[in-house]
């Protein structure tokens, strides 16, 4: 299996190498044009944050996959696990502000011990839609997973989970050999307790990332032939198919130079660039908690070592006046969530 | 001038010719995105034939563009691949069929 970055010691293990690639080269010598630069055009800089809807909480980078793309660098290597204590601090946060949305990522969350525990005293607070970002293999890594599904319904979680694609080629090269299968097993499984059933308030979407250097289709269209392949093929269904577009961090920033891909996906997300789709992205009312509770605009500059332009920086001062109205923290990966139909952790936003 | 005569870069510059003829580059434009919309056909059906024809007139830079196209839009390798016999399958009965040409002039000839 494939080792992290941060396990290989590759130097795009470190954040301030990550930026430096992304502010030099093209974005140096006015090839293209840094991503402040874009956004004044249409006078939307600075970037400023509106009201806090969606709590995303990362509960560690360890993960039971090394995906390709993954701008987490997660994988088995990575011992970074959020503690109960910074959950307690989170659930004191999400009672405090009545955020509407509770969005808990990783690595695989369901590897963090407390994860239970906090899903658990989460679900007591009574939050209108609290996601789990599920990988779906972990539901069937180990004996001690198997259970999950009946556990996510219990709590009432809306599953998001990951498919590159409905073909096992497609998607084991992204994700990792044996991965299809194992995804379909689990989506099987959750279907057979209701989620993702037509008119089931079980709710199950997925989440498709393109499996290579270029960006998503038409995140409507991708959702018909998604549905019709995985009904066709394996009796599977779903609710939504977001189209989420690969960001150029970490391991996809990564692939995109050793394939010689770099500047030719940087000026297709510069290209597709919507000033609509500004407007909308997600880190304008979500707010981003890594596993050792600092603050961040969102999972990609969590990633990046960007904190919240605040003087709160951790959630054990979290103060919601200092952080309204607030400047996003951006550079050039900025791009990704703003070419074509936008992307978001909840797909496409323009 | 380029010491090749094809370079990738000059796809990205395809937008420029309307800088010599303004009036029938706009044109041309407003033709070309029309015919990809979604219409008795789907999109992505327009895109395999677009990548298929791609390759029937040999241009590297309509290959390009229609395989990512077709990436992007899901298509798979085999499909695409499929789309390439169906253009190549065309261009050499487009050959082959004028052999019966050739036939009937040996059989005019040749006693």
């Amino acid at each position: 299996m494939l080792k992290s970055l941060k396990k290989r010691e590759s130097e795009l293990a470190n954040s301030k190498r990550q930026l430096e690639i992304l502010s030099n080269g093209i974005f140096q010598n006015g090839e293209l044009p840094k991503f402040a630069n874009k956004i004044s055009e249409s006078n939307q800089f600075p970037l400023k944050a509106k009201k806090l809807e969606i709590l995303q909480i990362n509960v560690g980078y360890m993960c039971n996959q090394v995906c390709s793309h993954c701008h987490v660098d997660a994988g088995p290597d990575r011992k970074e696990i959020m503690t109960r204590v910074t959950m307690q601090q989170c659930l004191d946060v999400i009672k405090k502000t009545g955020t509407h949305t509770l969005d808990l990522t990783g690595g695989a969350p369901e590897m963090n011990p407390d994860f239970r525990w906090f899903v658990e005293e989460a679900s007591k607070i009574g939050v209108k839609d609290f996601i789990v970002r599920s990988n779906l293999t972990i539901i069937r890594a180990n004996k001690k997973y198997y259970d999950l599904p009946e556990f996510f319904k219990k709590h009432n979680v809306h599953v998001i989970s990951s498919m590159p694609h409905w073909t096992r080629g497609k998607t084991d090269k992204q994700r990792g050999e044996g991965v299809f299968d194992q995804s379909i097993k689990a989506l099987l499984e959750l279907n057979r307790i209701g989620y993702g059933m037509p008119n089931s308030e079980l709710k199950l979407d997925l989440v498709y990332n393109p499996s290579g250097a270029f960006l998503p289709g038409d995140q409507s269209s991708m959702e018909k032939d998604f549905k019709k392949a995985l009904l066709e093929d394996f009796d599977i269904q779903f609710h939504n198919l977001f189209a989420i577009t690969n960001l150029p961090i970490s391991r996809f920033l990564d692939y995109l130079i050793a394939s010689d891909n770099y500047e030719d996906y940087m000026y297709s997300l510069v290209e597709s660039y919507n000033s609509t789709a500004v407007a909308n992205v997600m880190c304008t009312n979500t707010l981003s908690i890594s596993w050792d509770g600092f603050l961040y605009d969102c999972d990609f500059n969590q990633m990046l070592n960007l904190p919240v332009n605040s003087k709160v920086k951790h959630i054990s001062e979290y103060n919601q006046e200092l952080l309204d109205n607030r400047n996003i923290v951006i550079s050039q990966h900025c791009y990704g969530c703003t070419a074509g139909a936008g992307s978001s952790c909840q797909g496409s936003v323009a | 001038m380029s010491k090749t005569y094809y370079d990738p870069a000059d796809l990205r510059k395809f937008g420029n010719i309307t800088e010599w003829s303004e009036e029938l580059g706009k044109k041309f434009f407003e033709y070309y995105n029309s015919v990809f919309q979604e219409g008795a056909l789907s999109a992505r059906e327009k895109a395999l034939i677009a990548l298929s024809v791609s390759h029937v007139v040999k241009c590297p830079y309509c290959i390009d563009a229609y395989t990512k196209d077709g990436l992007q839009r899901g298509i798979t390798k085999e499909e695409m691949m499929e789309a390439v016999h169906a253009g190549a399958a065309i261009e050499s009965g487009a050959t082959l069929v004028h052999a019966v040409q050739m036939m009937n002039k040996v059989n005019k000839l040749d006693v």
